[in-house]
């Protein structure tokens, strides 16, 4: 059956809801004698404490309960959260308790939970608790945590170093022994938090009837949380069903399991009632996940042709207190460096450090980011030191179309080894410039500088691992009222997966996107689930859908030949009925499914498996690897320091696409998270790990008068890894952004010979490194 | 809610064009008021420090920060959140550019961009790429770029004037 929806730009389904105020977050969710609670969390970022004395909270009127670690079930004062992504890089394995027991090791870290009537009673009785603090030296930046001497951030810590790997392609010492030119490059990068719009939140409603509880949470996947919980409270899984309603935006942090889950379903368990949660923004600023600090230091060899020798360095990782997402984000980091440029020696050494800061874990782009300004910033100090184009030392190193698919050498956080599946570099990079008038661009910032005007271009080429296993559900199901519904483990924050996932199905059903219903995210529908980050639902619940929808649409096909006495293969699918072509036998898809359920009494032996229901879980070998080039140009403005964004050009290559419209707001939005990286975004700590940024007053978002318009260029390679050719989109806008901006920063500023090292770059650091160039400064 | 240890008033206003009468905590927040007490949960709280926008209402056609603004402030007013920005079961134009040009992805900022450029566009419904750009610099979107929604109300204020020069 042809594509008919799949590669159209549908009008999201999602839209009229939320248009209307009729969105359901968690927030929006009252049930029945439902109280609230409010976490009470540490203020330092280390410190010991022994006795806490709610007496004052629980005297207050509407106040139900305090609960403390020492109140907790006794499976959860024996486990901490599980690490459910280990490695052999782990050094040291430090979880955190659902609350703290006596020691907290970040600012934020819950202490303990007030359940009242309302949330303003609970915060009035929580400002009443008495906890007895006792302030222990805490670790606050990360490559001074892995120097001798350095205060411990666990108190029975051997050290701070969490992890370390050690990646290593190839012979980097002889590499760069034959080298005819070295360069070094030392780079700090941050990356804030991911400041969806819709906090953090959780309803946890146990049912007495049931023996169960029922949690309504916030999340990127609810499966993975109830794998959590089930091992926390040692219930079998009948016992506790989790949904994910609509989600005000997650880019990444929502995919974690966090303390105050645990704590919460005790409360609601305890109480016997339902208990809700929400985090308000300062929480947010204190204790959702972040992805923070990163020190590279980093040298490349080339040869007289600035041919790529080889590339080594060492990279320092801030992991925070608690490691709940392993090792993934640096390992990502460090793999992704390479891009799409030949490297035959690569030698990495990642120290992996504790800090008492909250947990980082991935946001939007999960350490690829990083890796792109890294690998970018070494081909411009090359093309810099060697005097040669920018565009022509990436001419020289890309791979080729030709060599895929290509082996990097490396093994991905997926355990397999990277390979890239298809991609076409050199023309993504050659495409983009053409667009933005790379070749005059010499001329019109020689004429603008003669104007005292400063205008720079940037550009960073990135490939993207996508579409990570293990696999996404998806079960397609015809009613007895003959009406569509898929179930799929996929977690949408955004991303429009009821519109795609509902194009896909379309094309088998021969109906519309409209008559198929995309149920999403709740454990009761689908037993399996994985959600939905990492860039993995296009490739992974799309393909799924695209399977389990064709298995559906021959079994429909079977009973609806069967009913009229002609071969399934002369039966078409057509507007909720199954039809013979060139005759007007017709059944509707509620007569077959009604048929398929069977008659009590009667026997079905022999025919087909009762029901008109399938179910796939498609299981990629190996990640999808989308690439892409972005182009901006800038001007600074050499006394202020401030940065204009003037142009911003994508070229991405997602494989095929299931919804132009989707993907490009994907890309875009992608972008804009970029600019807030390289110019505005910064979670400041004092020197005793105290954050200092905590509201949006002091933490800035980008907004809409420093947003760019982006133009954007497809290129559409399909993968040959599954059936729809498809791979990932939602990263991609953001993965090469920073680089190519903090490159065109650095190419305006050239006269001044300023280098750019750092991300975020802010107005204030670019004064500062133009020193006495900066216009209107005499020192 | 049953804060009875706290001050109370009794406040009438109007909500979506309704007569409301209901006896509040003074310390409440207009939104909680909207949410909590009226179940009107379109109304979406961000940060509530006045700084992203995601609350906004129209107070008396104003675009106002539900979380800045009390309850009891609102006695006498006419308030109209997102709820009643559709005409029955037609979206207005804005809300329908908004669903044509993606300008919308997890939905959560939405509200507040509707009412606020609701306001915007009663004042201006020729507006450059540049005005919108700055009527929407109070409101944050983490999702779409901003770009989409500004493709949003440039075509939302051609059917206005549209729809002015029909009438």
């Amino acid at each position: 059956m042809g594509a008919k929806w799949f590669g159209a730009s549908v009008k999201r389904k999602e839209d009229p809801a939320f248009l209307t105020g009729k969105g359901r977050y968690v927030d929006d969710i009252k049930l029945p004698g439902m109280l609230y609670g409010y976490v009470l969390r540490s203020p330092h970022a280390h410190a010991r404490f022994r006795t806490i004395d709610k007496s004052a909270a629980l005297a207050l009127p509407g106040v139900h309960a305090v609960y403390t670690f020492a109140d907790m079930p006794e499976s959860l004062q024996k486990q901490t959260i599980p690490l459910l992504v280990p490695s052999p890089a782990i050094k040291q394995v430090y979880m955190q308790h659902c609350l703290a027991r006596d020691e907290a090791c970040y600012v934020g870290e819950p202490i303990a939970i007030v359940v009242a009537d309302s949330r303003y009673l609970a915060e009035d009785a929580a400002g009443l608790v008495d906890i007895d603090y006792e302030v222990l030296s805490a670790a606050s930046d990360c490559a001074d945590a892995l120097k001798p001497g350095a205060p411990l951030v666990h108190t029975d810590a051997t050290s701070n170093l969490a992890a370390f790997i050690p990646i290593s392609v190839g012979d980097t010492d002889a590499a760069f022994a034959k080298a005819a030119h070295v360069f070094r490059e030392q780079i700090f990068q941050h990356r804030g938090g991911p400041f969806f719009m819709e906090c953090r939140g959780m309803i946890a409603a146990p049912d007495p009837a049931a023996d169960s509880l029922t949690i309504y949470v916030s999340s990127q996947g609810p499966h993975r949380h109830k794998r959590v919980l089930l091992d926390l409270f040692d219930w079998a899984d009948h016992q506790l069903r989790i949904v994910t309603p609509d989600v005000g935006g997650g880019f990444g942090p929502k995919g974690s399991f966090y303390a105050e889950y645990g704590a919460l379903a005790a409360c609601a368990m305890a109480l016997r009632r339902p208990v809700k949660w929400i985090e308000d923004r300062h929480e947010n600023f204190l204790s959702t996940q972040q992805e923070r600090d990163q020190y590279w230091d980093m040298e490349i060899a080339v040869d007289k042709d600035a041919k790529i020798l080889g590339v080594r360095g060492k990279l320092i990782h801030d992991a925070g207190a608690y490691i709940p997402w392993g090792v993934v984000l640096p390992w990502i980091a460090a793999t992704t460096v390479p891009g799409p440029y030949v490297i035959p020696a690569y030698k990495l050494d990642v120290s992996v450090m504790f800090t008492n800061k909250v947990a980082t874990s991935p946001v939007r782009g999960a350490g690829r980011p990083e890796a792109v300004v890294t690998m970018e910033r070494l081909m411009d100090s090359v093309a810099r030191q060697m005097k040669l184009d920018r565009a022509e030392v990436r001419r020289r190193n890309f791979i080729t179309p030709e060599q895929m698919p290509y082996k990097v050498g490396i093994i991905f956080r997926d355990g397999r080894p990277v390979t890239y599946d298809s991609g076409d570099y050199p023309v993504c990079q050659e495409k983009a410039l053409a667009a933005a008038g790379y070749d005059d661009f010499a001329t019109r910032q020689e004429a603008a500088r003669k104007q005292g005007r400063y205008i720079g271009l940037g550009f960073a080429n990135a490939v993207e691992a996508t579409g990570l296993g293990p696999y996404e559900s998806a079960t397609a199901r015809v009613s007895t009222s003959g009406k569509i519904t898929v179930y799929t483990g996929a977690t949408p924050q955004g991303q429009s997966h009821k519109t795609t996932l509902a194009q896909i199905a379309a094309d088998q059903f021969g109906c519309t996107p409209d008559d198929v219903t995309i149920v999403t995210a709740d454990t009761a529908a689908t037993a399996l689930g994985v959600g939905s980050f990492a860039a993995r639902t296009a490739v992974n619940a799309g393909s799924s859908v695209h399977l389990a929808s064709i298995e559906l649409s021959h079994k429909i096909k079977q009973f609806a030949a069967e009913m009229m006495e002609v071969a399934a293969e002369d039966v078409v699918l057509e507007n909720g009925h199954a039809k013979v072509a060139g005759s007007d036998l017709t059944r509707s898809f509620k007569d077959i499914a009604a048929r398929a359920v069977g008659m009590p009494g009667y026997s079905m032996a022999g025919g087909l498996t009762p029901g008109l229901e399938a179910t796939s879980h498609f299981t990629p070998d190996q990640s999808t690897y989308s690439n892409g080039t972005h182009v901006a140009e800038v001007e600074v403005d050499i006394e202020t320091g401030n940065v204009t964004i003037l142009r911003y050009i994508v070229m991405h290559d997602c494989g095929t696409v299931i919804n132009p419209m989707v993907v490009e707001g994907q890309v875009v939005g992608g972008v804009v998270h970029g600019v807030g990286n390289a110019f505005f975004e910064r979670m400041v700590y004092d020197e005793n790990a105290q954050p200092v940024s905590t509201h949006f007053g002091e933490y800035l978002l980008p907004t809409s008068t420093e947003s760019p318009n982006v133009e954007i260029l497809h290129m559409e390679t399909p993968s040959p890894l599954n059936p729809l050719g498809v791979k990932g989109a939602g990263e991609g806008g953001t993965i090469p952004a920073i680089a190519a901006l903090l490159s065109a920063v650095e190419n305006a500023l050239t006269p001044f010979g300023v280098i750019i090292s750092e991300a975020p770059i802010t107005p204030d650091r670019i004064v500062k490194l133009l020193g006495k160039a900066a216009r209107g400064r005499t020192a | 809610m049953t804060d009875t240890t706290i001050d109370q008033r009794t406040i009438r206003l109007q909500v979506n064009g309704r007569p409301v009468e209901r006896t509040v905590p003074t310390r409440m927040t207009l939104g909680d008021f909207l949410r909590i007490e009226l179940e009107l949960t379109g109304t979406h709280f961000g940060c509530e420090h006045g700084v992203c926008g995601a609350c906004t209402v129209l107070v008396d056609g104003m675009s106002m920060r539900s979380c800045l603004m009390l309850a009891v402030q609102a006695a006498g007013k006419s308030i109209t959140t997102v709820e009643g920005l559709a005409n029955g079961n037609a979206l207005s134009p804005l809300q329908q550019a908004f669903w044509n040009n993606h300008g919308l992805q997890c939905g959560f900022c939405t509200p507040g961009m509707l009412t606020t450029l609701t306001e915007f566009l009663a004042h201006n419904d020729d507006p450059t790429e540049t005005e919108i750009r700055d009527a929407i610099s109070g409101n944050i979107c983490r999702c779409t770029g901003y770009q989409s929604i500004v493709a949003s109300t440039l075509e939302a204020a051609r059917v206005i004037r549209d729809q002015k020069g029909a009438a």
